[in-house]
């Protein structure tokens, strides 16, 4: 049970620092996928057998890999396609995920109860073993994964824009707009999709930690991404054998992904509670 | 009650009956969808001359029409007879049930592990918040649910099978209490997934049931504390508790894939990975098929479990 005074000064203080620190994180693992590259001390597939399996040193701070690769520059450049794959299946999951939600949420009847019925099939399966199945099935490529994900993450989205979109509809000011005559499309985007989309971007970090870590899976399982790639969840299978010799070879960007996903659904739950908080109030 | 129960048992069977037809109408398809012509799928790179081809066309009537083969494929699934591996030349069922004991035996500990710690962490971050177990739910819940099965795994293995080599690593372990050993750390990477569950979603739910003011009428009335958290607080609290459990036995289905990969145990999952990286369509089938199974036979005793926990329920079915 917590006191109301307690809730009371949880609320008043405005950003917890466990979550600035979350922030901070989401941010650098952007910043990291955007300039990996540039910041790499060495370049992450120039393999050298001179160098195999160092350890940490000044010059390798991370040390090296059994191909003598820097595993830290490895980590860094790997930061590209740990978050850009997110990246497009949540962006395009909010789009698509939004449009068909607010869709079903509006008209409610039969269309809304056959998009119920497909969604909840959908999400009700394992994402990760379905993506498994079709990009191994499909012959997978990275893009395969990527669109498998996308599908799955789109059923997500639209349960939730739709849950909340049949909420708003039963508000006043929404009877009132269809009362003035206003169209479908204008109650829909004008009036009720701003009182969804604090929701949608809750859902984007959220998504956004779990498709990290679906995909990061996929490729450790050895699927979409091709082998020796520069790729957290390749590096992880690839280095288990050098647990002996260079643990860090597969802590590093094991700590990497867990580090960024957790730090995302910490955002992610920040903004759901502050949502609900405020509609609460 | 009895036939309630039934009554509610039928209609929700009927419904995963549809449920897997789909899916496995689905699972045929990938025989088509499938790089290569169906031919490829079914026979691999097994050297064909036309005598051969001939003789595989028949055997699955790839020359009759798409919609009489889907049905003649699912009259042999039904039978379980799920053709052979494209890889090892083996009957596809046969694979799978040697390989079953190993995951089952995985899953089955992870999970009475995860039911053991999480439930009495959950009850104690519940009954006495802000404090330093209230701190570690929540911790254990945040990062519990976002690390992936196999950085866990990994580290565990890198902690007590390399540093500190506690436990054994690699293989499964024969008898009852080698295995155990053998499992234990998997079983921990895996439990540790499902215990960020476990502690979300009772700590939440009971969080909300011990503010009901049936509780503090029980407390004011002089109950005993005990008999106030276990009977009236965590019993009523119960409902989210199976839906974690139902996502958590889910969520060990792709765990156990991963776990079994990190630790090259002889499971049913690392048998799907060579399945799905060697393109062995009838294994992948197999597998496709026993997950929607899985999928099902969770679902179903996730609603016989509301059921039996939630009197709300069996008496809007009964009217």
């Amino acid at each position: 049970m917590i006191e109301p005074q307690t809730r009371r000064r949880a609320r008043s203080r405005r950003i917890p620092l466990l979550v600035l620190g979350a922030v901070v994180v989401v941010l650098g693992g952007f910043a990291m996928a955007a300039f990996g590259s540039v910041l790499a001390p060495h370049d992450p597939y120039a393999d050298s057998l001179q160098n195999t399996l160092l350890s940490p040193s000044s010059t390798y701070w991370l040390g090296t890999d059994d191909a003598g690769r820097d595993v830290l520059s490895r980590v860094l450049v790997g930061a590209r396609l740990a978050v850009l794959g997110p990246v497009v299946v949540v962006i395009v999951s909010a789009l698509i995920g939004t449009l068909f939600g607010l869709l079903a949420g509006y008209h409610g009847g039969v269309v809304d109860s056959v998009v119920m019925r497909v969604t909840d099939l959908l999400s009700s399966l394992p994402a990760l073993l379905v993506a498994v199945v079709l990009t191994g099935a499909l012959g997978g490529g990275y893009a395969v994964a990527v669109a498998v994900t996308c599908l799955l993450t789109i059923a997500v989205d639209m349960r939730v824009v739709r849950g909340a979109a049949l909420e708003v509809r039963q508000k006043a000011y929404v009877a009132a707009a269809m009362t003035l005559g206003l169209g479908k499309w204008r109650v829909m985007f004008v009036h009720i999709l701003p009182n969804v989309v604090g929701l949608v971007v809750a859902n984007v970090f959220l998504n956004l930690a779990h498709v990290l870590v679906v995909l990061a899976a996929l490729s450790f399982l050895g699927l979409g991404i091709p082998p020796g790639a520069a790729d957290w969840g390749r590096m992880l299978s690839e280095n288990i054998a050098l647990l002996q010799s260079q643990p860090l070879a597969a802590i590093a960007p094991g700590a990497a992904l867990v580090l960024f996903a957790v730090s995302m659904n910490l955002v992610g739950d920040w903004v759901f509670d502050t949502i609900s908080n405020r509609e609460r109030s | 009650m009895v036939k309630a129960v039934v009554g509610y048992a039928v209609s929700r069977l009927a419904l995963m009956a549809g449920l897997l037809l789909v899916v496995s109408f689905v699972v045929f398809s990938l025989t088509y969808l499938a790089p290569g012509d169906p031919l490829d799928a079914i026979a691999g790179n097994f050297p064909r001359t036309p005598e051969v081809t001939a003789a595989l066309t028949a055997q699955y009537g790839l020359d009759r029409p798409f919609h009489e083969q889907y049905l003649s494929w699912l009259g042999r699934a039904v039978q379980l007879d799920l053709g052979e591996s494209i890889m090892t030349r083996q009957s596809v069922l046969v694979e799978i049930t040697e390989r079953m004991g190993v995951t089952l035996f995985l899953s089955a500990y992870a999970f009475v592990l995860a039911v053991a710690l999480g439930v009495p962490l959950a009850v104690l971050a519940a009954t006495r918040p802000r404090t330093i177990w209230d701190r570690l739910a929540v911790t254990v819940s945040v990062v519990g649910v976002s690390a992936p099965a196999f950085v866990t795994g990994l580290v565990l293995l890198y902690l007590f099978g390399v540093r500190w080599p506690v436990f054994p690593i690699y293989a499964a372990g024969d008898g009852f209490a080698d295995r155990v050993a053998h499992l234990t750390l998997p079983a921990v990477a895996l439990a540790f997934m499902a215990l960020g569950l476990i502690v979300k979603f009772t700590r939440s739910s009971l969080l909300t049931v011990l503010d009901q003011d049936y509780i503090t009428f029980a407390r004011a009335r002089g109950v005993p504390p005990r008999r106030v958290l276990l009977r009236y607080g965590l019993r009523n609290a119960l409902v989210p508790v199976i839906t974690a459990l139902g996502l958590v036995l889910i969520g060990m289905l792709s765990g156990s894939v991963l776990i079994e990969q990190t630790f090259s145990l002889p499971g049913v999952g690392g048998r799907m990975v060579e399945a799905v990286t060697s393109t062995d369509i009838p294994m992948i089938q197999g597998m496709a098929l026993l997950i929607a199974a899985t999928v099902v036979l969770i679902s179903l005793l996730v609603d016989l479990a509301y059921f039996a926990v939630s009197p709300d329920l069996r008496r809007r079915f009964r009217s």
